[in-house]
This record gives structure tokens, C-alpha cells and sequence, in this order.
């Protein structure tokens, strides 16, 4: 009747060493974070040092390279292609941004009202999102076609245009054409996003300009635009990054051509590295748009994040 | 203009009334019904082109003047047939997904770890470890592939599949885990406290309690990591050489073209097949997918 083991002694039954080890919370959370951090420092960190590393090195494809200092970034100063390249990667990605906000933004506007087949329209929405962004940029490719395009068939049927337009072999019709194909693209996941936004803003808001008087465009611009503000932030990081280090699109539909004329900064890093084997001049290119990145990044972050708490939002 | 004055008059009243959302029917119309439509149009019309030229015989697809470009009048499969018969294209599909999946597979078995511990273990610093994390995904896969070609190079994995298997991760592992780590945050601590009290242990916690309770954010993670693997185009084309083991958007891209001859009915075929596997299961786990995409970016 009286048996020790009936008296719980406030201790939990004896436990290996093992086990007890695995109990505790520091021993855990390192034996979780090994893996994380062993692959992230293999694979991201340390590429990310090698990179940095080659591009002061003349390395050429099965061949290792030595130091020579700066000397891939002095010749890719005089480089004319280098710097056709560094241009067209920013006018792609400002037009292509605004666009994409732009369009964005309005048709997170038009899914904001009251929809029959909401969820159908929403799947529509996506769906440029979802698809491999090369297979679609395949039909885009098809579709800018020199000599079949419907772009040019609809045009000339509606007796806008007399001859077939030539989207990809005319430099500033093929940097247009690219931007379309990548705005088409980037539209879904800034709509999507920002109409998250919008469902999170309180009607009430709404109705408290209207009582005082807020016409529509008010409304917009003193109701909508500011609390829109943080989630706005964090999808332009996003998407100027990924507009200004995008690679696909321009590799699967004109590869830089015609003469060059629409290599962004990527796609000349890939076409020098590895069809040409210059893998230092290939990383320089890369390096370089480091600085663009970053400074890009701090812009939209701080620039639009900054009212947030200007505002009295919290934090996270 | 008449009419334009006609249907303002209205909105203005209700406008003063305050009352919401109770504009006519044709302003209504003109302002939401007409620009969405055009914008489902023109976000569905490369699909439908994609589609369309996949069925068209040749005699139709370079011929405007004789059939009408926007409809197929004799649809074929011999585009299809070409695809899966006369090229390597089962075989670009099976590597595309095993690859994925592996890739899948290891990215959220390290994230979760990651995850729960920076979320739910919480040691000295977790906070800057979930902030290096985050960061890590703004490392674009354009600026790591020329030191990650070199690496893979020397450590034999050119032209191998392992190749993409690891090197995924780095993209996939930093989003699972802020998304995973948002997903630990939703879930009540008071859950795992009770299940301390009772005497579980930590690993029994987490394994018993949080995971089981997780299993929507690990679904939107995996489709996530999935789709990304599927779509993912750079380290593809720059690791891996020889035709049979290449992933489809390479595959497509550089095994389809011969040399100035375009089989657009081919290659459209191709790109479509290779947007099936990632439309069905997006189509499935649709919810999932904008509820997390939605919360992530919140975070």
C-alpha cells in the first residue's frame, strides 16, 4: 500500500544520458541549426566569397586563375557592352517596376470589390505566376515571331499597321517587348500581395472619410496609399530584386540579342562565364551588380518602411 | 454626353449619403467589370496561344490567310507525339521531378528544424539567426552561379543531378524557413507548455504537438519549394550537359530549337506539358498557397 513509487517525488522518471541531452533546449536548438547552417555556409555563403575572389582572378574554365588585382574591372570599364548592359538593366527594371505596381496595384483594386467567381478569377490571376517562367517566355517568343506574330496579324486586321512589326530584331522593340513579357509575369504576385493589403484595411477608415467628405480619389490617396505602405515595401524589395537580376525571360526569348542590344547585366555574366569560359570576367560582371542590389534594397525598404513607424506601427 | 451626366448624378447622392458600394450598375460596369475582364484576358492569352499552337498541324500554324489564327479547324497530337516519342522528353520530365522532389524533401526537413528553433527554442540570438536566414534569400541565384559552377566542378558533381539537388536548397531553405517560422508563431505556445507539464520531452513535443498542427504551413512550404525547383532555370543551364539528364525549361529551351528551324508546335507542346505538373498541384492546394503566399508577405 505505502510503496515509494505511489509518492511522486516531483522528479520526472531517471532518463538515459542521451535522452536527457536531447531534453535540453541548448543542446537541441544546435543540433537543429547544424544543418541549416552547414548548408547555407556551404552553398550561399561561401559561394558568395569565391564569387567576390574569382572576379579579381583571371580563372578561365578548367583552369584555375591567379590574382590580377583589378584588372577585370578595368577592362569591363572600357567595355561598351558592359556598360549597354548595366543600362539596359536598370531601364528594364524601373519601367518594368512601375508598370508592374502600377497594374498591380489597379487590378488589386478591381479584385477588391464584391466578385462572382472569386476563386476562378483569383486562379486566373496566378497563373503567370506559377508556370515556368521559360516555358511561358517560350510563347512570348512565339508570339513576338517576326513573321507569324498575332500581335502583328491583329494589328494589320484592324489596319493600324501595314507591315509585320519586328518585335525582337530592333533594339528598343525588343527591350519593350522583354519588359511586357516580364511585367505580364510579375503582375500576379503584386496583385495578390497587395490585395492582402487592402483586405487588411479597416472599412471604418472608409467610412470616416466619407463623413467627412472624401471623395473617391482622397479616399485612395489619403486612406488606401498609407496603409498600403508596409506591405508595398517589402513586395518592391522584392520585386526590384528579382527584376534586376532576372536572367530567363531574356535568355529564353532573345539572349541578349539583337547585337547585344538587350543583355542585362546577368545574362552577360552567364554568356561570358560559361559559353565563353572567362569565369572571372564572368564574376566580376556579377560582382558588380552587388552595389546596385544593395543600394536598391536599403531604398525601397527605408524609403517606404520608414513611414510606418513614422506612423506609430509596430515592428513586425 | 448626356448619358455620361446621367449615370454621375446618381453616384454623387449616394457618395453624400455615405453609403458603400451602392455605385449603378453600368458605372459599375464600365469601372470594375470591363479593365478585369481585359486584364483575365490578357493574363490568360499566352496560355490559350500556347495551347492552340500545340494542336494546330503545320499546314495551319504558318498559314494565316487560308485559317483563322485565333481556332483550330483539324486539331492534331502530332506535335505531342513528336515530343514524347522522338526526343528525350519523358526523360527531362522524370529528372525535372525527381529532382524537385528531392530538393523538396531536404529543403523542408531543414527548415523545419530551423525553424522551430529559432521560433519555439529560442536561444541567445535566435531573433539575428531568423534575420541572416531571411536575408539569405535576397542572394540571387545570378550572382552564386559562376562560384557554384566552379564548386561543383571540382567536387565532381558536374553534369549530375545531385548537383541541382543541393544547390536548390539555398534558395529553397531560406523561404521555407520565414515561412515556417511565421506558421510556429500562429500556433498557441500554451499547447507545447501543457504537453512540458505532462512530461513530454522536447523531441516528443515537437513531433507530437507543433508538427501535427503545422501540417498546413508544410504543404503551402512544400508546394512552394516544389514550383520554385520546377521553374528553376539558371543553375540548370550551368551545371548540367549532357541532354537526357536535363531539366524540362532547359531541356525545352536548348533540345528543341535545331539550329534555325523553330517546331513552334513542338515547343509549345513541350511548354505546355512542362506547366501541368505545377498548375495540378497548385490547382489542389490553391488556398494554401495565397493564404501563406498572403501571410509571408505580411510578416
Amino acid at each position: 500500500m505505502a510503496s515509494a513509487a505511489t509518492v511522486w517525488d516531483g522528479r520526472r522518471p531517471e532518463q538515459s544520458w542521451l535522452s536527457r541531452k536531447l531534453d535540453d533546449r541548448r543542446v537541441l536548438a544546435i543540433l537543429f541549426m547544424l544543418p541549416v547552417a552547414a548548408l547555407l555556409l556551404t552553398f550561399l555563403s561561401y559561394p558568395l566569397g569565391l564569387g567576390i575572389w574569382l572576379g579579381f582572378t583571371d580563372t578561365r574554365i578548367g583552369r584555375d586563375g591567379i590574382w590580377i588585382g583589378l584588372e577585370n574591372y578595368t577592362y569591363l570599364f572600357e567595355d561598351s557592352v558592359f556598360w549597354l548592359s548595366v543600362f539596359n538593366t536598370i531601364v528594364y527594371t524601373v519601367l518594368a517596376t512601375i508598370l508592374k505596381f502600377a497594374l498591380g496595384l489597379w487590378l488589386a483594386l478591381l479584385l477588391n470589390h464584391h466578385l462572382p467567381f472569386k476563386s476562378l478569377i483569383r486562379a486566373i490571376v496566378l497563373l503567370p505566376w506559377i508556370v515556368p517562367t521559360v516555358l511561358s517566355a517560350i510563347a512570348f517568343w512565339w508570339i513576338y515571331d517576326p513573321q507569324f506574330s498575332i500581335i502583328s496579324y491583329v494589328l494589320k486586321g484592324m489596319g493600324i499597321i501595314d507591315t509585320n512589326i519586328d518585335f525582337l530584331g530592333e533594339p528598343w522593340n525588343a527591350r519593350l517587348s522583354l519588359i511586357a513579357a516580364n511585367v505580364w509575369r510579375g503582375i500576379p504576385f503584386v496583385a495578390i500581395s497587395l490585395l492582402a493589403g487592402l483586405q487588411t484595411i479597416s472599412p471604418s477608415l472608409y467610412e470616416a472619410a466619407m463623413i467627412d467628405g472624401a471623395t473617391a480619389w482622397e479616399r485612395f490617396v489619403h486612406v488606401t496609399v498609407p496603409m498600403l505602405m508596409p506591405i508595398l515595401a517589402v513586395v518592391l524589395t522584392f520585386s526590384v530584386l528579382f527584376t534586376f537580376t532576372d536572367f530567363q525571360l531574356v535568355y529564353a526569348i532573345t539572349r541578349g540579342g539583337p547585337n547585344n542590344a538587350t543583355h542585362l547585366m546577368a545574362t552577360l555574366a552567364f554568356q561570358r562565364a560559361i559559353p565563353g569560359g572567362y569565369l572571372g570576367e564572368g564574376a566580376a560582371i556579377a560582382v558588380a551588380m552587388i552595389p546596385f542590389l544593395v543600394a536598391s534594397t536599403i531604398f525601397s525598404y527605408v524609403a517606404l518602411a520608414r513611414r510606418k513607424w513614422q506612423q506609430g506601427g509596430s515592428d513586425d | 454626353m448626356t448619358e455620361a451626366a446621367a449615370e454621375k448624378a446618381p453616384v454623387i447622392t449616394t457618395e453624400r449619403t455615405g453609403v458603400i458600394n451602392w455605385d449603378s450598375l453600368p458605372r459599375r460596369m464600365m469601372v470594375v467589370y470591363v479593365p478585369l475582364i481585359l486584364f483575365l484576358l490578357t493574363l490568360l492569352f499566352p496560355f490559350y496561344w500556347m495551347v492552340i499552337t500545340a494542336f494546330k498541324p503545320n499546314a495551319e500554324l504558318y498559314n494565316f490567310n487560308d485559317y483563322s489564327p485565333f481556332w483550330v479547324s483539324s486539331p492534331t497530337l502530332e506535335h505531342i507525339n513528336r515530343l514524347l516519342f522522338q526526343t528525350d522528353y519523358p526523360q527531362w520530365l522524370w529528372t525535372t521531378m525527381v529532382v524537385a522532389v528531392c530538393s523538396t524533401v531536404l529543403s523542408l526537413f531543414v527548415s523545419v528544424l530551423a525553424a522551430y528553433a529559432v521560433q519555439r527554442l529560442r536561444f541567445k540570438g535566435s531573433q539575428w539567426v531568423g534575420l541572416a536566414i531571411y536575408l539569405a534569400y535576397l542572394v540571387p541565384p545570378s550572382i552564386l552561379f559562376i562560384p557554384l559552377a566552379t564548386m561543383i566542378f571540382k567536387m565532381g558533381l558536374y553534369d549530375s543531378p545531385l548537383a541541382l539537388i543541393l544547390t536548390y536548397p539555398t534558395f529553397l531553405v531560406p523561404f521555407c524557413t520565414w515561412l515556417l517560422i511565421g506558421y510556429f508563431k500562429s500556433i498557441p505556445y500554451e499547447l507545447e507548455e501543457c504537453a512540458l507539464i505532462d512530461g513530454a520531452t522536447r523531441l516528443q513535443i515537437m513531433w507530437k504537438v507543433t508538427l501535427p498542427l503545422a501540417v498546413p504551413g508544410l504543404i503551402s512550404a512544400g508546394i512552394f519549394a516544389f514550383t520554385l525547383s520546377w521553374n528553376e532555370f539558371i543553375y540548370a543551364l550551368a551545371f548540367i550537359q549532357s541532354s537526357e539528364k536535363k531539366t524540362v525549361p532547359v531541356a525545352v529551351l536548348t533540345q528543341l530549337v535545331e539550329g534555325d528551324v523553330y517546331h513552334w508546335g513542338s515547343l509549345m507542346a513541350g511548354a505546355l506539358l512542362g506547366s501541368i505538373p505545377v498548375a495540378l498541384i497548385y490547382s489542389f492546394f490553391v488556398d494554401y498557397y495565397v493564404s501563406s503566399l498572403t501571410g509571408a508577405v505580411k510578416e
